[in-house]
């Protein structure tokens, strides 16, 4: 199912862990939908000196989490800002189609991540920035979901993103 | 490293004595059972021995009350819309419950979109149904009620005795899904009460592609499949009689060896639950204490993932099943965990785990061992953990 490049970062899971001084965190993701990602960098010289992740999700988010540190790591920020979902899921040569929204997933929780940094920087205080809500319950059963940029069908239950009930009851 | 298999509830291996009457049944090149002439005879004869054998597993009163067919699926199929076909003249309402498998669900969502209608019961937090809510759902244009007996996600064993009672007092018919069941403990049609009944071969180590469905004497579902008079008009096609040979035997096996396959079962459950409690912190064990099968666990395991473990698991050359949304095609969390109550990142990290008549209490103590190590890596990366460890 998983190239082998995905299994060794999925195994062998590069710059794990918290960063409690972090200069800018990007928090993505909804234990509903099956992710929920952290991204935290540490900035010098307009560097991205240091990151490290955190991944609640399945061997395709957490090898995206790992490839996506070790993509951005030394970078400086205008390059790290042109790291996009596909480079991504490139350097791991290639994605299952259901699992393309772990890599929409880490791109933006690296965006967040510098937006972060720079508010801070920009002297904003504030508290780190969740991921915008940028899906849309559609009417009836379906519902979009933003990192997969597909509808969902009519078997959902409940919206994957955010776990909006799209009604309580199996059979209606 | 051999493979350890946990997953039997998906695939459990052909029996030595069920692949070699196959591949007998395969060199010998029976006739059809519909010829008149001896190739045809024989293999009718073979046929019947068969049906004799499965319909013994679950106490059919006669083996003309078993059908074969494809699968478990097919005979939910079967019994489901071949009822409601049959009954739309007396009504048009089926009650189920709200932790039926996929077969059944969307077999019922399928009769809604030609105006049958269906009310769905809850169940409790072990997974129970309650026999009182289906006799207040009945209403006088009730055809079926159809329940499960073993829930293949969490194990729970629903009171199908006490609902066939009601069933029976209001002249409705009554079908059991009882694949994840039948072969695993005993089952007996007669004492359970049911009209219908669906099993499959390969829970109890016979082939895929082979189905059963117990159709009570008198009962009369439309046939989902027309064309020829097999399966005494009630399943048109010509049988697979190489797989219902195999699963003649599985049958036949299971039903001696019934006693033995439950206490080892037991026993295996009953270690796994014990050292999953001992060496994992935060977990929820899923479905009743005690109505439930003894050949399957379901644990959640908080603040991670299903696939991931799973993943790590199969590294490691064991072969577990998850019921996490990432790891299914429709990226949806089961609907059997948030029925019971479980919250939606629980119900990501649980694992199914189940075993048969050739797991060792040393594969439970090796599975142990790399869930333990699986957990702990990945709660090391987790944000949920490393928030909830915070608190």
């Amino acid at each position: 199912m998983y190239s082998e490049v995905v299994m060794d970062h999925f195994k062998n899971p590069r710059n794990v862990g918290e960063m409690k001084d972090a200069d800018g965190v990007g928090e993505v993701g909804n234990p509903v939908c099956g992710d929920m990602m952290n991204i935290y960098i540490k900035v010098k010289d307009d560097r991205i000196e240091d990151i490290k992740f955190l991944t609640f999700g399945c061997g395709a988010a957490i090898a995206v989490s790992s490839m996506l540190t070790e993509m951005a790591k030394g970078k400086t920020i205008e390059d790290a800002r042109k790291i996009t979902n596909k480079s991504v899921a490139e350097a791991l040569e290639g994605l299952p189609k259901n699992k393309l929204h772990c890599s929409n997933l880490g791109a933006d929780a690296l965006q967040l991540a510098i937006k972060d940094y720079e508010d801070k920087k920009a002297g904003k205080v504030k508290s780190p920035p969740k991921a915008e809500d940028k899906h849309e319950h559609t009417k009836g059963d379906t519902c979009r979901c933003p990192y997969c940029d597909t509808d969902l069908g009519e078997a959902m239950e409940f919206c994957s993103n955010c776990g909006k009930d799209l009604g309580k009851e199996i059979f209606k | 490293m051999n493979t350890i298999n946990l997953d039997y509830i998906s695939a459990n291996p052909l029996l030595p004595e069920v692949q070699e009457a196959m591949i007998e049944a395969i060199k010998k090149n029976h006739g059809n059972p519909s010829s008149p002439h001896q190739l045809g005879e024989q293999a009718t004869e073979v046929l019947e021995q068969a049906r004799e054998k499965a319909a013994r597993l679950i106490n059919c009163a006669s083996p003309q009350e078993l059908v074969f067919t494809s699968s478990g699926t097919e005979s939910i199929n079967h019994a489901i819309k071949g009822i409601a076909l049959a009954k739309a003249g007396k009504g048009k309402h089926i009650i189920t419950s709200n932790i039926e498998h996929n077969a059944v669900l969307k077999s019922l969502r399928r009769l809604m979109k030609m105006d049958y209608r269906v009310t769905s019961v809850s169940v409790n937090e072990y997974g129970l149904v309650n026999p009182d809510d289906i006799a207040k759902a009945v209403t006088d244009e009730t055809i079926l009620v159809t329940i499960m007996h073993g829930n293949n996600e969490i194990g729970t064993i629903q009171p199908i005795k006490e609902i066939a009672r009601i069933t029976r007092e209001k002249d409705i018919l009554f079908h059991s899904d009882a694949v994840a069941s039948v072969g695993v403990m005993p089952i007996d049609v007669q004492y359970l009460g049911v009209d219908l009944l669906s099993f499959s071969s390969n829970q109890f180590n016979g082939p895929s592609g082979v189905g059963g469905l117990y159709i009570r004497r008198g009962v009369s579902p439309l046939p989902l499949i027309d064309g020829g008079a097999q399966e005494d008009g009630r399943r048109a096609g010509t049988e697979n009689l190489i797989g219902i040979i195999g699963m003649g035997v599985a049958a036949d096996i299971a039903f001696r060896e019934m006693e033995c396959r439950v206490e080892h079962a037991r026993k295996l459950k009953d270690r796994l639950i014990r050292g999953l409690k001992e060496s994992i912190e935060d977990i929820i064990i899923n479905g009743h204490p005690e109505f439930s099968l003894p050949n399957l666990v379901s644990v959640s395991i908080r603040y991670i993932e299903g696939e991931s473990i799973v993943l790590m698991l199969d590294e490691k050359n064991i072969a577990v099943s998850t019921r996490s949304a990432c790891a299914s095609g429709a990226l949806r969390a089961s609907h059997v965990l948030l029925s019971i109550g479980r919250e939606y990142a629980d119900a990501q990290g649980t694992l199914v785990i189940s075993f048969g008549r050739d797991t060792k209490e040393s594969d439970i103590d090796r599975f142990l061992d790399a869930l333990r190590e699986a957990v702990e890596f990945l709660r090391n990366m987790s944000p949920l953990y490393k928030k909830a460890k915070a608190e």
